[in-house]
């Protein structure tokens, strides 16, 4: 038998080592199931265009930031109530009504030219964001219901609710009644920080956000608040925190960031809101904000990883016809020797006879 | 003369070996690649476009190199997918109408590379767009309902309102009323392409309301495996559906790109491609029908192909007035015939006797 016993102290360098090893892992697996699937294509192109090509050719490295951006600000929302443990799993509702809202008020300003219709729209997002998942904060204080199943639950709801509105008021009036919205005139799209390709200033603000959330959690109390809570509940209402307010601001908090995430999917490499506006940016980032360990810094960087999965996985695609679904061994791969190394760092492994 | 006409003779052989050297362009292997909403499977939407590219490198051999990309979803993924296709390729074929803005996009970015869009309405010099005429075949399937069923209730298991999805109701309650006066039709959208649960659900639903007889513009099997496990009737969508419903497909909708794929990689071979806008049917042949079911009386099997040799011909439309629309104003008056724009390709409204309102 095998027995799991905490140990009485992590090691330090292993949890620096640890997503190391576990990308390692990764890429192992990946090796010996490349040696089964492939018949006559080098292994080793295989890997080139899987992990290197996409931060070698400046065309894809731009593609690889623009996906990686949404993930890195939805994330970094995430990590913060994951910290206090309130479970936001429907970031992808948020980030669909977020990009909703806002993008509502991009085409409600159809042609109109202003500096002022970006960041309008932008705290249309948010609030589009924080409003759907206040759903979930305000039915879990008033009546203790579950935020995971409300937030996951109202996903579909908003999936639902942006086909409806592309079928009504946000259908393109021009577009012979197929479901998409009119694609948002300049004044509505964010600004390309690399010219010629989509990378978007969605990167900036993600950096930033990144910064913030660390300084948030370093310096500010909310950020003591938010961990005492989550690792010691009891503690926490002894400490006279208040679990009203943490529920509250972890929900808006993610809600907002996903709200704004979604916007800048429209109103950057979208350009337009259309039923295939949700993709799995708000699951995803779930399984990035656990990679980086909730580390407002660490998410840029898993962010940057699980982009190069997508990317790197659609191109081997096309170059080798492999399967689409590459891309999600890789990630499922992934998470599950980092989530396996965690659980040896947390814990050491004991074998024992039955009959002891 | 004859110098003359031996210094011609020697121009043009000269040319001719000139022009097989500069030539040599075009005798490298055309680069075509599809991109595909949805897997290859065995059957549906996504198959069909396969099997066209799979024709064509059938009939062009090494003269073809085809790169197909499946399950591309219609977000921003697609522009980046279709952009790397074009650093590689002379011509990208983007299979879903979902694809038409990024293909928009990257067919300004690249000049030179040829895109084909199909069932969009966007057109540039190096983007054509093609479609077909499904409501032709939902012509002939109404014709079959309508004679096959016995509760007088047809079932519509539809997508999306667009308007290639309202012409196929339109033209298969039509085609049904003509043959059966007494006929009503139940549609029930279910808002996706390919959903097998919904459209389990969908069937289930509308068996329920009396539908003795179901069609689908969806994708998936599962109505069709619905309709054998109650004994009623279907028909295949996009491709032959036999395999799933033995008793229950009387005939399918089949869509046969190929000829058309092949007609355009060959024109980028020959130099000749340019811009066009295609929506061909029956007649041309992108319109096809599975192997008519012996289960059907052999009066309503003949009524079928007869309505199939009459299309193939031109000799009939399925939207052939007097019609009205469905709120009793007039569309189309006695004998009048609609023009692909604005009537066909902007289609919003159900037809007279179509009790159901329009989803809007």
């Amino acid at each position: 038998m095998i027995k799991l016993i905490p140990r009485a102290e992590n090691s330090k360098a292993m949890i620096i080592l640890s997503p190391i090893i576990a990308l390692t892992l990764t890429a192992l697996s990946a090796f010996v199931i490349f040696l089964f699937i492939l018949d006559d294509i080098a292994v080793s192109s295989v890997f080139f265009t899987l992990f290197a090509e996409p931060l070698l050719d400046s065309y894809y490295f731009s593609e690889l930031l623009v996906k990686a951006a949404p993930l890195m600000i939805i994330g970094l929302g995430l990590s913060i109530g994951f910290r206090a443990g309130i479970w936001n799993i429907g970031a992808e509702g948020q980030y669909v009504m977020g990009a909703v809202a806002g993008g509502a008020v991009g085409l409600y300003f159809y042609n109109v030219e202003g500096f002022w219709l970006l960041p309008l729209m932008a705290i249309a997002g948010i609030i589009g964001g924080m409003l759907y998942a206040s759903i979930a904060a305000y039915l879990r204080i008033k009546y203790q219901v579950n935020e995971i199943l409300v937030t996951l639950m109202l996903t579909y709801v908003a999936v639902l609710f942006l086909q409806a509105m592309l079928q009504g008021p946000l259908r393109n009036p021009s577009g012979f009644n197929f479901p998409e919205s009119r694609m948002f005139h300049d004044s509505a799209m964010l600004p390309i920080i690399w010219e010629g390709t989509r990378l978007h200033i969605g990167l900036i603000v993600a950096i930033l956000l990144s910064i913030l959330a660390w300084f948030g959690i370093k310096k500010h109390m909310f950020g003591m608040q938010i961990k005492i809570t989550g690792s010691a509940p009891r503690a926490a209402k002894f400490a006279g925190f208040d679990d009203n307010k943490t529920v509250w601001y972890s929900l808006l908090i993610s809600g907002g960031l996903a709200g704004l995430a979604g916007l800048f999917e429209a109103s950057g490499p979208a350009g337009q809101l259309t039923p295939g506006l949700p993709q799995f940016y708000g699951f995803t980032a779930i399984i990035v904000a656990f990679l980086a360990r909730l580390h407002p810094v660490g998410i840029l960087f898993s962010a940057l990883l699980i982009a190069l999965s997508y990317v790197g996985g659609e191109n081997v695609q096309i170059d080798y016809n492999l399967p689409s679904s590459i891309t999600q061994i890789f990630q499922g791969m992934l998470l599950f020797y980092f989530l396996a190394c965690d659980i040896l760092i947390k814990y050491k492994v004991v074998l024992f006879k039955k009959n002891n | 003369m004859s110098n003359r006409r031996f210094s011609s003779v020697l121009k043009l052989s000269i040319l001719s070996v000139v022009l097989a050297f500069t030539g040599s362009v075009s005798a490298d292997p055309v680069k075509a690649a599809f991109v595909y909403i949805g897997p290859t499977g065995d059957h549906g939407w996504t198959f069909a476009h396969d099997q066209g590219a799979k024709y064509v490198k059938e009939k062009m051999g090494d003269d073809v190199v085809i790169t197909t990309v499946e399950s591309v979803e219609e977000n921003s993924d697609s522009e980046r997918v279709i952009t790397s296709l074009a650093r590689k390729n002379d011509i990208i074929f983007t299979t879903s109408f979902g694809y038409m803005n990024p293909t928009v996009k990257v067919a300004k970015r690249y000049p030179d590379v040829k895109f084909e869009h199909a069932t969009g309405y966007m057109l540039e010099d190096n983007l054509s767009v093609y479609s077909a005429r499904f409501y032709e075949g939902r012509h002939v399937i109404g014709k079959i309902a309508g004679r096959m069923t016995k509760s007088n209730v047809i079932g519509y298991i539809a997508s999306f309102p667009i308007p290639e999805v309202i012409r196929g109701i339109n033209s298969a309650y039509l085609a049904a009323k003509s043959v059966n006066p007494d006929v009503s039709m139940k549609i029930v959208w279910v808002y996706t392409w390919y959903d097998p649960g919904k459209e389990a659900d969908a069937a289930n639903a509308l068996i329920a309301q009396g539908a003795d007889i179901l069609m689908q513009h969806t994708d998936s099997t599962a109505p069709i495996t619905v309709a054998e496990e109650k004994g009623i009737y279907a028909f295949g969508q996009a491709s032959n559906m036999r395999e799933w419903g033995p008793n229950a497909q009387l005939t399918g909708i089949i869509d046969d790109w190929g000829p058309y794929y092949l007609a355009r990689v060959q024109a980028v071979k020959d130099g000749t491609w340019t811009s066009s806008d295609t929506f061909d049917g029956v007649k041309q042949g992108m319109v096809k029908f599975a192997p008519m079911n012996n289960n059907m009386p052999v009066d309503v099997r003949n009524e079928a192909m007869k309505a199939i040799i009459d299309l193939s011909m031109g000799a009939i439309h399925p939207f052939t007035g007097p019609i009205n629309k469905q709120d009793g104003t007039p569309w189309l008056a006695e004998g009048e015939t609609p023009p692909n724009f604005p009537d066909l390709l902007t289609m919003d409204f159900y037809v007279e006797g179509i009790d159901s309102k329009y989803p809007n």
